[in-house]
C-alpha cells in the first residue's frame, strides 16, 4: 500500500489558497475586485498541478483514488471555480460584503467536489459531499440582506440536509447487506448470492439514488433548485449549476459503475424513468419562466435528465455511456458558464434579470447578445456548438444500450428546449430596445466570455481531444469494475 | 475542393462580421464575392465531374470523432455524385441571385449578409455530406440563419412565421435524428457509402418501416407534403424576397434530396412497400396545393402554394421507384428551384414598386412595368410547364416515369398541370392585363442592374435547360442508377 501524500498537492494548494483569501480579505488593502483574480489564479494553479501526476495512481487504502478520472474532474472543477471567480469579481465587489470569505468558501468547496470524484468508499464520498454542500449553502445565502437569497439558501439547506439523511440511511442499509463501504467490496458482495437481503440492498440503493437525486436536482426532487437559483447571488447560481451537477455526477457515475453494476438490471429502469420525468418536466416548465435565472435553473434540470439517461444506459459491457456522460457534462458546464457569465455582465450593468428586460440587447451590447445566443444554442444542442456533439454522443450511447425510446424522449425534450432558448434570443434580437444607448464594455468579463465561447466552438468542431480524455477517465472507472466481473460467477 | 466550396461562405461571414460599422455598406460586396466564388467552384466541379468514374467524386474525408473502444465513428466526409452535384450548382447560383436581389436591403445589412452566407454554407453542406451525422448537422444548422432572416428582415407576421418554420423543421428533425440513430446503430457506421454497400437493412433496433417513417416525416415537412405543409405559406410569404428565393429554390430540395438519398436508397425494400402511399400523398399534395393556389389573393402566397403543388411532383416521381421517375423527380427539384426562384424574385420586384401584394388591388401593370411583366409571364409559362422551358422537361419525365406504376396518380398529376395553367394565367391576367387602376398610372419602371442581371440569368438558364436538358439529365441519371439498382 502506497501512501503518496504528494498526490494530494492540488488540494493542499486549494486549502492554502482558501486561507490566503480569508487573510487577504482581512488585510483589506487589496481592492475587492482583484480578490477574484487572485482566487481564480489559485483554482487554475490547482488544476495545473493536478496534471503533474498524470500517470500516477494510488488508492490511499482504497479510500481515495487519484487517477485519470480524478484528474479529469480536478481540471474540470478547477476551471469551473476559476471561471466563477472571474465572473464574481465585478459582481461581488458591487453587491456583496465579506469578499475574502466568499472566495475562501468557494475555493474550499472545490476540495469537496474533487473528493466526491476521487472517493472509492461511501463514507469518504459522503464527507466530501457534505463539504461541498455546506459551502454551497453558505454561498447561496451570501447576500444576507436580501430576503430571496435567505429564502433560497434556507430551502437549499433544509432539503439538502434531508437528502443527506436519506443518503446516509441508504449507506447504512448497504453496509448492513454487504458489510463494507468500499465500492469494490460492495460490488463483490452484490455479485454474489444475496439471498433474502436483495430487497434491502435495493432499498438502500434507491435511498442513495434519491439522496443524490436531490443534490443534482432530478425531478421529483428538484423543488429547491429554482428558488435557490433565483435567490442566490448570480455568480453563485452559476457555480451551483456547474459544480453541484458536475460533482454530483462524478460521484453518481463512479458509484453506479464500481459498486452497483451487478444490480444494473434492477436500477436501470428506475433511472430511466427518473430521467424521463426530469427531461420532460425540466424542459416543459422552463417554457413558462420569466426570470432568466429560473429559466436557466429549469434548463439545467433538463440537462440533468439527459445525464441521468446516460447513467441509466450504463452497461457492464462497455464504457460508452460513461464516457458520453463525462463528455456531455463537460459540454454542459462550458455552455452554462458562458450563459451565466453573459447574464452576470448584463446584471452588473443594469441590475435586471427578467427575460423581457433583455429586449434589444443586440443593439445595446452586440457582443454579449451574440455570446449569450451561442451558449444558449449550445445548450439546446444546435450544430457547430459543443452541445450538438456532446448530446449526439450521449444519445447515441443511450440508443446503443437498447434504450432507443429514452433517446427519443431526450430528442423530444431538446426540441422543447429550443423553444425557450429562442424566446430569450427573440427578446435580444427582435424586440426594440427601451433606449438605444450602448452599454459599456466590460473587458475582463468579455475576455472570459470570449474564452468560453471559443471553448464551445472548439468542443463543437474538434471534440476528439475531450472525447479521448473522457474515454480514458471512464475506462479507468471500468477497470475497477472489470476486476470483480472476472471474479463473480 | 469541396471543403473549400462549403466553407468559403463561412469565411465570408467571418469577414462580414469583423467589418467595422462605418463600412457596413460594403458587406454586400463581400457577400457577392463569396457567393460568386462558390458559383465558380461549383461550376468547375460540374465541369470536372467524371461521368464514367466512381459514384462519389471529390471525396474529402477525415475522421472527426472516433472511439478507441467502441465501434463508433463520425466522419467529416464530403463528396458529390450525379444527384447532389446539380443541386450544389443550383444552391450556388441561387445564392448569387439572392445576394443581388437584396442589394438594397434595409436595416442591418452586415448581419443580413452574414446570415445569408451561413445559410449557403449549411445548404452546400447538406448536399455534399457523405456521413449521416454531418448531414444532420448541416440540416439543423440551416435553422439558425433562417430564423433570424425571416424574423428580422421579414414582413407581416414575420416573428410568428419564423417560429412556425423553426418548430416544424425542428420537430421533423427530432424524428429524423431518431431514425438516423437507429440506422447508424444497426449498421455500426454513419457513413452513407458504407450503408449503401451493406445491402438492405431489414431489422434494426426499430423495424425498418418505422425508421423509414421517421425519416419521411423529417423530409416530408421540409418538402413539404400535405398535411405537413402549413408552415410553408407563412414562411414564404413573410420572408424577405431573397430568403423566399432560397427557401423555395433550395431549402425545399433538402427534403426531396433526403428522400432520394436516405429513404429510398438506404431502405429500398420499405420504399417498395410504401410506394403507393408515397404516391397517394404526392397526389394529394399536387391537387390540394393547386386548389389552394387558385384561392389565394396575396400574390406571394399564391406562388408559395404553387410551390407546394410543384413539390408534389418530386414525391410523385420518387414514388414510381424507376429510373425515369427518379430522374424526373430530381429534374423537377432543379427546375422548380430556378422557376420558383424567378417567380419570387418577380413578386419581390413588383412589391417594391407597388407596395401591395393584394391581387385585387393590382391590375393593368403591363403598361407601366413592361420589363417586369415580360419576365413574370416568362416565369409563369415555365411554371405551368410550357414546352421548351425547363418545367416541361421535368414534369413530362415525372409523368412518363409514374404512368407505368401508378396510372391513376399520373393522371392526377396531369390534372395538377391543368390547374397550374389556370392559376398562373388567371394571376397574370388579374395583375398585369386589363385596365390599370388610377393609382398605378404614375408608376415608373426603373430596373437597376442588380435587378436585371439575376432575372436575365435565371431566364437564360430556364430556357437552356428547357431546350437542351440532356447534360443535366445524364448527370442526374448517373446519380440515380445506383439507387435504382438497389431497388431491384
Amino acid at each position: 500500500m502506497r501512501w503518496d501524500w504528494s498526490l494530494l498537492a492540488p488540494e493542499y494548494l486549494l486549502a492554502g489558497w482558501a486561507a490566503l483569501m480569508a487573510l487577504l480579505g482581512l488585510w483589506g488593502r487589496l481592492r475587492a475586485y482583484w480578490l477574484g483574480y487572485v482566487a481564480a489564479a489559485g483554482a487554475l494553479a490547482s488544476a495545473a498541478t493536478s496534471l503533474i501526476w498524470l500517470g500516477d495512481r494510488t488508492a490511499f487504502g482504497d479510500l481515495l483514488a487519484v487517477d485519470h478520472y480524478t484528474t479529469f474532474f480536478r481540471v474540470t472543477f478547477g476551471l469551473i471555480a476559476a471561471s466563477v471567480c472571474l465572473i464574481s469579481a465585478g459582481y461581488v465587489e458591487r453587491f456583496l460584503r465579506h469578499h475574502g470569505e466568499y472566495y475562501a468558501i468557494l475555493v474550499v468547496s472545490v476540495i469537496g467536489a474533487t473528493y466526491m470524484a476521487a472517493a472509492q468508499e461511501l463514507l469518504s464520498a459522503y464527507i466530501a459531499l457534505e463539504l461541498l454542500s455546506f459551502s454551497l449553502y453558505v454561498l447561496a445565502s451570501y447576500a444576507k440582506m436580501d430576503l430571496r437569497s435567505n429564502e433560497g439558501g434556507l430551502k437549499y439547506m433544509l432539503l439538502g440536509a434531508f437528502s443527506s439523511a436519506l443518503f446516509l440511511y441508504g449507506l447504512g442499509l448497504i453496509y448492513a447487506v454487504t458489510k463494507t463501504t468500499h465500492y469494490q467490496g460492495i460490488a463483490e458482495a452484490l455479485a454474489g448470492d444475496l439471498g433474502g437481503t436483495k430487497g434491502l440492498a435495493l432499498l438502500g440503493l434507491s435511498l442513495i439514488v434519491v439522496g443524490l437525486g436531490f443534490k443534482v436536482s432530478a425531478v421529483p426532487f428538484h423543488m429547491w433548485a429554482p428558488d435557490a437559483y433565483e435567490g442566490a447571488p448570480l455568480p453563485v447560481t452559476a457555480f451551483i449549476s456547474a459544480i453541484s451537477k458536475a460533482a454530483g455526477f462524478a460521484l453518481f457515475l463512479k458509484l453506479m459503475v464500481q459498486a452497483f453494476l451487478p444490480l444494473h438490471d434492477d436500477w436501470s429502469p428506475l433511472l430511466a424513468s427518473l430521467a424521463t420525468v426530469t427531461m420532460l418536466l425540466g424542459n416543459l416548465v422552463a417554457v413558462h419562466q420569466r426570470n432568466i435565472k429560473r429559466l436557466l435553473a429549469y434548463s439545467s434540470i433538463g440537462q440533468v435528465g439527459y445525464l441521468l439517461a446516460g447513467i441509466a444506459a450504463l452497461s457492464p459491457e462497455t464504457a460508452n455511456a460513461a464516457s458520453a456522460v463525462l463528455l456531455h457534462l463537460a459540454g454542459y458546464v462550458i455552455s452554462n458558464l458562458a450563459a451565466f457569465a453573459c447574464v452576470t455582465v448584463y446584471y452588473n450593468w443594469t441590475g435586471k434579470e427578467d427575460i423581457y428586460e433583455y429586449r434589444g440587447l443586440a443593439e445595446r451590447a452586440p457582443f454579449v447578445a451574440l455570446a449569450l445566443s451561442i451558449s444558449l444554442f449550445s445548450l439546446a444542442g444546435m450544430p457547430l456548438f459543443a452541445g450538438f456533439v456532446t448530446k449526439f454522443v450521449l444519445f447515441q450511447a443511450i440508443a446503443e444500450a437498447d434504450l432507443l425510446w429514452l433517446a427519443a424522449v431526450a430528442v423530444f425534450a431538446s426540441f422543447v428546449s429550443l423553444y425557450y432558448y429562442l424566446m430569450v434570443m427573440r427578446q435580444m434580437y427582435l424586440v426594440e430596445p427601451e433606449t438605444r444607448e450602448r452599454l459599456g464594455v466590460a473587458w475582463p468579463e468579455y475576455g472570459l466570455v470570449a474564452v468560453l465561447v471559443v471553448a464551445i466552438f472548439v468542443v463543437g468542431l474538434g471534440p476528439q481531444p475531450l472525447f479521448n480524455a473522457a474515454q480514458e477517465a471512464a475506462s479507468l472507472v471500468y477497470q475497477g469494475a472489470a476486476t470483480f466481473a472476472a471474479l463473480s460467477p | 475542393m469541396l471543403s473549400l466550396l462549403v466553407f468559403l461562405p463561412l469565411a465570408g461571414t467571418a469577414l462580414v462580421a469583423v467589418l467595422p460599422r462605418r463600412w457596413e455598406g460594403r458587406a454586400r460586396w463581400i457577400a457577392l464575392g463569396a457567393s460568386l466564388g462558390c458559383l465558380g467552384i461549383a461550376l468547375a466541379l460540374f465541369a470536372a465531374y467524371d461521368r464514367g468514374g466512381p459514384q462519389f467524386q471529390f471525396v474529402d474525408r477525415h475522421v472527426w470523432l472516433s472511439s478507441d473502444v467502441a465501434p463508433f465513428s463520425v466522419q467529416y466526409a464530403l463528396g458529390v455524385d450525379g444527384l447532389s452535384l446539380p443541386l450544389l450548382v443550383l444552391t450556388a447560383f441561387l445564392t448569387v441571385v439572392a445576394v443581388l436581389i437584396s442589394w438594397e436591403i434595409g436595416p442591418r445589412p452586415k448581419e443580413y449578409f452574414a446570415w445569408l452566407l451561413v445559410l449557403e454554407s449549411s445548404l452546400l453542406g447538406v448536399f455534399s455530406s457523405l456521413d449521416l451525422v454531418l448531414f444532420f448537422l448541416f440540416f439543423e444548422l440551416e435553422l439558425l440563419p433562417m430564423y433570424f432572416l425571416i424574423s428580422i428582415w421579414g414582413t407581416g407576421r414575420r416573428i410568428y412565421s419564423a417560429w412556425k418554420y423553426v418548430f416544424f423543421t425542428f420537430f421533423g428533425s427530432a424524428f429524423m435524428l431518431v431514425g438516423i440513430l437507429a440506422l447508424g446503430l444497426e449498421a455500426g457506421t454513419f457513413d452513407i457509402r458504407a450503408l449503401q454497400e451493406m445491402g438492405p437493412i431489414r431489422q434494426a433496433v426499430l423495424p425498418a418501416p418505422a425508421i423509414f417513417a421517421f425519416l419521411i416525416i423529417g423530409f416530408g415537412i421540409k418538402l413539404p407534403v400535405v398535411p405537413l405543409h402549413t408552415w410553408l405559406p407563412d414562411a414564404h410569404t413573410d420572408a424577405p424576397t431573397a430568403v423566399s428565393v432560397m427557401l423555395a429554390g433550395v431549402l425545399l430540395k433538402m427534403g426531396g434530396y433526403g428522400i432520394l438519398r436516405l429513404c429510398i436508397s438506404l431502405l429500398p425494400e420499405v420504399a417498395r412497400d410504401a410506394s403507393l402511399w408515397l404516391g397517394a400523398f404526392a397526389g394529394a399534395t399536387i391537387l390540394y396545393g393547386a386548389l389552394a393556389t387558385l384561392m389565394q389573393r396575396d400574390l406571394k402566397r399564391l406562388i408559395a402554394y404553387s410551390s407546394v403543388s410543384h413539390m408534389g411532383y418530386v414525391l410523385l416521381g420518387a414514388s414510381a421507384l424507376g429510373t425515369v421517375g427518379l430522374v424526373g423527380a430530381s429534374m423537377q427539384m432543379f427546375t422548380h428551384g430556378l422557376i420558383t426562384g424567378l417567380l419570387f424574385v418577380m413578386v419581390g420586384l413588383v412589391y417594391e414598386r407597388t407596395h401591395t401584394r393584394d391581387i385585387g388591388e393590382l391590375g393593368g401593370l403591363a403598361a407601366r412595368l413592361p420589363y417586369l411583366t415580360v419576365v413574370m409571364v416568362f416565369a409563369g409559362l415555365a411554371s405551368l410547364g410550357l414546352p421548351s422551358l425547363a418545367g416541361f422537361v421535368s414534369e413530362a419525365t415525372v409523368f412518363l416515369g409514374t404512368f407505368p406504376r401508378h396510372q391513376a396518380l399520373a393522371v392526377m398529376g396531369v390534372l395538377g398541370v391543368l390547374l397550374a395553367a389556370a392559376y398562373i394565367l388567371w394571376m397574370v391576367q388579374r395583375v398585369f392585363w386589363g385596365e390599370a387602376a388610377p393609382r398605378w398610372q404614375s408608376l415608373q419602371e426603373k430596373v437597376a442592374w442588380w435587378e436585371r442581371v439575376p432575372t436575365l440569368a435565371l431566364m437564360t438558364v430556364i430556357l437552356l435547360v428547357g431546350v437542351y436538358p440532356s447534360p443535366l439529365m445524364d448527370l442526374f441519371e448517373g446519380g440515380i442508377i445506383p439507387i435504382v439498382e438497389r431497388l431491384t
